[in-house]
């Protein structure tokens, strides 16, 4: 079998080629990328030759939605009615979790609420660092939360003996929040102009990565007791945070944690990640951390409202 | 196992097309993987055929086609090839480097009937 395309028992053209899988065979698989600008402008040809001489000239795919493609097994072409065709797609799998994460960021845009998607592993101490967050900030800016737990609403309630409006969203058997889940809790939960957001996610190092929920950053949280290469081994949550805070601080004596070992693995995956050193039960770092939020907020009622209603 | 969920996105867009570009049957998919991207190709596999069981694309082949990963050093001002996310330059061994492409996940042809 053909270890880039799988084919072997391959369809090719809309006519099926018998052979045995793993048959050496000529195709070309011709991808051609126009890098350097913004765009995505890809050009595949996938032309695949099980029974003829190779050729240089690769099958073209027209521009149109849809076109056959040879003939039919007896000789007859029926347009449109007996033929397998080819259809072009180029759709990304997240699309329509994207165009809903887009809505709701232009939401929190226009009530100036700035989201924050924090993500673990299960027991990073979350919720403990998110509930002595809650208490700092209380009085200084409007607050709310989502929590993402697979089952149960105990997060909630612990956030909201903060007095903080909290909403749960149970994932059932899912492993991460998506943006529809996400944009149906804040149209319940309408969290007031100005807002603080959090949004726990599912104690996941994995899932998460790849699903935009509208926030303006994510943010990763990694405890002492955890293994200092958590960075190397999930990349793609590192990759995808702009700060990363290590919680535990307190613990550092006891366990054989090397932060800087750890910032330098996660400055690896993400040059620009910004790291905080946070202790939620001995208050380490609670300030900084407070700082980096303030500072991302908005400015609400935003300068231009204020003169509107003047 | 976000794999299942990616692929039922798969199975919503085959729908969605199914509706556009008219046809009822799906006989082949041919998906872009990148090398970075969020998705192992072996899990979309296993998890294809079981969502797309009772579908209009059941029994439907999967091409996965896997792109490579892209990057830009900063400290050599130059893009290099990367197997990974994580990877050091080649050219000066270095971390100072930004993924451009490779992280695609994007379906771009179907076979349709």
């Amino acid at each position: 079998m053909c270890t880039v395309c799988g084919c072997g028992q391959a369809s090719v053209n809309g006519r099926l080629v018998s052979g045995p899988a793993g048959q050496d065979h000529p195709h070309h698989h011709h991808d051609h990328h126009h890098d350097g600008h913004d765009h995505h402008h890809h050009h595949y040809h996938y032309h695949h030759d099980h029974d003829r001489a190779p050729t240089e000239t690769p099958t073209p795919v027209a521009d149109a939605g849809a076109h056959h493609h040879g003939r039919g097994p007896g000789g007859a072409h029926v347009p449109g009615l007996d033929q397998a065709r080819i259809v072009r797609v180029e759709r990304d799998i997240l699309d329509a979790n994207d165009a809903r994460a887009a809505e709701t960021r232009a939401l929190f845009a226009d009530r100036g609420i700035l989201a924050l998607n924090l993500v673990s592993s299960p027991g990073s101490g979350k919720t403990t660092l998110l509930t002595r967050t809650l208490a700092d900030l209380a009085g200084r800016v409007p607050l709310a939360v989502i929590e993402g737990d697979q089952q149960t609403s105990l997060d909630a309630e612990r956030i909201r003996a903060t007095g903080v409006p909290a909403l749960q969203v149970n994932t059932g058997k899912g492993c991460h929040l998506d943006a529809d889940m996400v944009a149906r809790a804040v149209d319940t939960l309408n969290p007031a102009g100005g807002a603080v957001l959090f949004i726990e996610n599912v104690g996941n190092l994995v899932c998460p990565a790849a699903f935009d929920l509208g926030e303006a950053h994510k943010v990763v949280i990694l405890s002492v007791t955890e293994g200092e290469d958590k960075p190397l081994k999930y990349p793609d949550m590192f990759a995808a945070a702009d700060l990363m805070i290590l919680t535990k601080m307190d613990l550092l004596p006891h366990v054989s944690f090397d932060v800087d070992r750890c910032v330098d693995f996660a400055r690896r995956v993400n040059p620009d990640l910004a790291v905080l050193r946070v202790s939620a039960t001995r208050g380490d770092g609670l300030a900084a951390w407070r700082d980096w939020i303030l500072a991302r907020r908005a400015t609400w009622p935003a300068p231009d409202t204020e003169r509107t209603a003047s | 196992m976000h794999e299942l969920a990616l692929t039922e996105s798969i199975l919503r867009i085959l729908e969605a097309e199914a509706d556009r570009q008219a046809f009822t049957r799906v006989r082949a998919v041919w998906l872009e993987l990148g090398a970075l991207s969020h998705a192992e190709p072996d899990a979309i596999r296993f998890c294809f055929d079981l969502v797309m069981k009772g579908t209009l694309a059941e029994g439907a082949r999967l091409d996965i086609l896997r792109t490579p990963g892209q990057g830009w050093c900063m400290a050599c001002a130059a893009e290099i090839t990367l197997g990974q996310r994580f990877d050091p330059c080649p050219l000066c061994g270095g971390h100072q480097v930004q993924v451009t492409s490779g992280d695609a996940m994007q379906i771009k042809e179907l076979e349709v009937a």
